[in-house]
């Protein structure tokens, strides 16, 4: 048995001599322990023979030097013996290497990546803090490696921060920067570094900021930044309460939605509608259909929805229903041109089913998605009476489902002090097949519009 | 209104500047500060992710707005003019300190400014200018810099911003002209496009003086990219990746970003309410890796989706290949590369190990093991020594084993 003690853990330039020696007297893998100065090493194998001296020459690829490198950094113990036992095959496999399939090749690489994943999140998450000493500043970092790489690192952040003095504490090893040469010393521990910087409030500020609270991906951060390495970040101690806070955040952003627009006017309104996509009606839609009338109009229709003619027209009430409409109030000396119409639901929901569009109720989420514009409508337009057209129109005022039997015919008070009258939307006169019937609903209908219109002229 | 500290103003244009996704620091030129008597700075190649949110974003680059008030009114914005959001401005002094504090502690990569457009155009343009030439040339700042560019400045303003940036972006927005012309009336797609192409001029112009002599002057040595804003309106998946290619191809951009819709504080009123669509998001960087890395055409991802959308239960590739089944299964042992990166669950990586390994021994099951992350997904679509999918690869519920529950990518996932 031989032994070859290393002068440190991540002893490239020892393992190389030694590994050099024994592979030019053919010494098989199994028979070579290696250990690291200061350990407790293998007590028996102390006492073997000790490696050969004469130093031979032979040339391995510069892929094996640069992987060796990396492997001797990182803390498994057979990192050593596995290397010594790659270099042996290479002398008759010159190109090992290429083949990742190979268990030994395949895993040194594991080692390899190990090892580069610990010297990239070295580089990202040391925290440098500022102290004053006699001759300048210096920033001082703590920081816990998985593996040796502190030595193999050091040249980065000389690179970098080469006008600054620093330290890099670490519990096996220490790298210190002057400006000009690094040295290593031996471990440190945590308090041997300073606990705070100035600069920290103003940072964790900006990692606070930085985040969308709505798109948590906790286990995305977690697998980029584990928690091992939160202990030493100053910025990490935000976590949970900002975890903790976004899914309120984003359902106060949500549930706010869209406040009321800001428009001077009913014609600035109608602009910023064309552009709504609050809901995913207005993709299939031709266009918004905004409602239209005098901006003083003291009297306001709220139908359903546009139908297919409203949505080629980009007007309310233009198709069968809305000239159904028209007929009954002018039936009831309703004067259309005074009146404000709009819907409910400001985009066509239909079903395409061959060359035809189907219509289809509006729902909730379409009705609530489109209220901001009724709103703003009302809001603009203040009319001392709102006509809701059927049941949707008056669940999209009143903000719950009522019965149109029970609640025509008499007026429902509002909160801005107007008032609600709910009757029939004019589409349902177009579906009742018994003509005796459809003429007893339309005069019905033309009766509730009369009962409207004098209101109005008492109210007025 | 008192008068707001850094502090302040920080909270406010950090938060007014994190809906671009753009983050990276990666693919600029070398450089170091050992042995130079002033400065500070490197990169080298790969950028660092400093630090990560819980939104599961990197920090890599101090990613600020120098104002967040705003001339234009663009609805999907949180700095529109309309909204109703705290107002904030840093001096061009204050970027240049928050930027170097920050690097000296390591806590960064360097620096992505943007801006609110305020005055016009050029004004704004200069003061971005100004904080990126006073990094470089006062303080000796080696570090990357990212310069939003504003497509009506100067063409001067916008010379002299490639000069002392690494990266520039313009934002597309929007994914097509009229989803622009919607959200943001006062931008002009034409415009926007000009701008990248007239970039593409100087980056091109550069690169190939740089090859003939070493001290030409650098220009955005990290290349242009840009971002566009998905969910917002309704253009389907097919549309966006058609966009994303002419952009790549005609003005060479490193990246297309895409940003799923999200919600902001006094939002517009004709934006929808919603939670952002992340599955959808990270479908179209798939997709767009596919466009990248592996030989897929922009009319080869599209005929992966479903009229227009691309699935969100399996991934792009996996969806191209159950619609093209009687390509598979491929001999792990003898198809070509081309071939080989059009199986579900094999990466460049991977495939370049395949290609290797390959000619040390005939491939068996375990040996993929060996060389991929999804031995269990690939298995499906290759044949090895030994081993036939037969089985598998007719299975009708075949695309059901290869989905991943919608609820993995979802909102609240922890």
């Amino acid at each position: 048995m031989r032994v070859v003690t290393l002068d440190h853990p991540a002893d490239f330039d020892g393992w190389r001599t030694a590994a050099r020696a024994l592979a030019a007297a053919d010494v098989p893998a199994h028979e070579v322990t290696w250990q690291v100065a200061g350990d407790t090493g293998d007590l028996l194998a102390t006492a073997a023979e000790p490696p050969p001296a004469a130093p031979a020459r032979f040339s391995v690829p510069r892929t094996f030097v640069d992987l060796a490198e990396s492997v001797v950094c990182h803390s498994d113990p057979a990192r050593f013996g596995l290397l010594y036992r790659a270099l042996l095959r290479l002398r008759e496999t010159p190109r090992l290497l290429e083949d990742k399939a190979d268990p030994l090749v395949d895993r040194l690489e594991a080692l390899r990546r190990s090892v580069a994943r610990d010297i990239h999140k070295m580089r990202a998450f040391v925290r440098f803090r500022e102290v004053t000493e006699e001759d300048g500043a210096r920033f001082v970092a703590w920081f816990e490696p998985d593996h040796h790489i502190v030595r193999r690192n050091a040249g980065f952040f000389v690179r970098r921060f080469s006008t600054m003095r620093w330290s890099i504490l670490t519990p096996e090893v220490c790298a210190l920067w002057d400006g000009e040469t690094l040295d290593f010393t031996p471990g440190a521990t945590k308090t041997d570094a300073p606990d705070g910087d100035a600069v920290e409030a103003t940072w964790r500020t900006y990692y606070a900021s930085t985040f969308n609270p709505a798109r948590l991906k906790v286990k995305a951060m977690l697998k980029e930044m584990p928690k091992k390495y939160w202990r030493n970040m100053p910025e990490t101690a935000l976590v949970p309460a900002l975890i903790a806070a976004a899914g309120t955040r984003t359902e106060a952003m949500i549930e706010a939605g869209a406040p009321a627009p800001h428009a001077q006017s009913l014609a600035e309104l109608a602009a910023a509608a064309k552009a709504c996509t609050r809901c995913p009606l207005h993709g299939p839609a031709t266009q918004t259909v905004f409602g239209e009338g005098p901006a003083d109009a003291p009297l306001m229709f709220v139908g359903e929805q546009p139908g297919d003619q409203e949505d080629l027209a980009g007007r309310p009430f233009v198709g069968p229903a809305g000239q159904m409409f028209d007929k009954a109030l002018a039936a009831a000396g309703v004067a259309r041109a005074t009146a404000y119409i709009t819907n409910a639901v400001k985009h066509f929901k239909f079903e395409p089913r061959g060359k035809r569009r189907i219509h289809q109720t509006p729902q909730t989420p379409e009705i609530k998605a489109c209220g901001v514009w009724l709103a703003a409508e009302r809001a603009q337009l203040r009319p001392k009476l709102i006509v809701a057209l059927g049941a949707t129109a008056a669940r999209a005022v009143l903000g719950r489902a009522v019965t149109i039997g029970k609640t025509r015919g008499q007026p429902v008070p509002l909160d801005d002090g107007s008032e609600l009258w709910v009757t029939i939307h004019p589409s349902y006169l177009l579906r009742i097949e018994d003509p005796e019937a459809a003429r007893a609903e339309y005069d019905r209908f033309v009766a509730d519009l009369a009962q409207i219109r004098e209101r109005l002229g008492a109210l007025a | 209104m008192p008068a707001l500290d850094v502090q302040a103003k920080l909270a406010i244009l950090a938060d007014a500047a994190k809906y671009d996704a753009s983050c990276a620091s990666s693919g600029t030129s070398k450089r170091h500060s050992q042995g130079r008597s002033k400065g500070i700075g490197s990169t080298e190649g790969m950028g660092i992710c400093h630090a990560y949110a819980p939104d599961g974003r990197c920090i890599s680059l101090l990613k600020i707005l120098l104002t967040n008030s705003c001339i234009f009114d663009c609805a999907y914005c949180i700095n529109r003019k309309s909204s109703n959001v705290r107002r904030a401005r840093f001096t061009v002094e204050e970027v240049v300190a928050l930027t170097l504090n920050f690097y000296k502690r390591n806590y960064i990569e360097g620096l992505f400014l943007s801006s609110g457009i305020i005055r016009s155009p050029d004004y704004t343009m200069e003061q971005l200018v100004r904080v990126a030439r006073d990094l470089r040339t006062v303080h000796g700042f080696r570090g990357y810099i990212h310069l939003k560019t504003i497509p009506d400045a100067a063409p001067e303003l916008i010379e002299a911003a490639g000069r002392w940036a690494d990266r520039l972006s313009i934002n597309i927005e929007m994914p097509t002209d009229a989803g622009l012309s919607a959200f943001a009336p006062e931008k002009d797609g034409a415009r926007i496009r000009g701008a990248m192409g007239s970039l593409r001029g100087h980056i091109d112009e550069a690169k190939d003086a740089t090859k003939r002599f070493r001290s030409a002057p650098r220009y955005a040595p990290a290349g242009q990219s840009t971002q566009m804003i998905v969910g917002a309106d309704a253009t389907r998946d097919s549309d966006i990746v058609a966009t994303a290619s002419g952009l790549y191809s005609r003005y060479r951009l490193r990246r297309v970003y895409y940003s799923a819709f999200s919600p902001i504080p006094d939002a517009s009123s004709s934006l929808p309410p919603v939670r952002p669509p992340l599955v959808r998001e990270h479908r179209l960087y798939q997709a767009d890796w596919l466009m990248r890395f592996y030989g897929f055409a922009a009319t080869e991802v599209q005929a992966a989706t479903d009229d227009g959308w691309l699935p969100l239960d399996v991934d792009p590739k996996t969806a191209w290949a159950l619609k093209h089944r009687e390509l598979f299964p491929l001999d792990v042992n003898a198809a070509p590369r081309e071939a080989l990166l059009r199986v579900p669950g094999l990466g460049v990586r991977a495939v370049d190990a395949i290609l290797k390994a390959r000619r040390w021994r005939r491939l068996r099951l375990e040996d993929l093991a060996r060389l991929t992350r999804s031995v269990d997904k690939v298995r499906a679509f290759l044949i090895a020594d030994g081993w036939r999918p037969t089985a598998l690869s007719d299975r009708l519920d075949l695309r059901g084993r290869l989905a991943v529950p919608a609820r993995q990518l979802d909102l609240f996932a922890a």
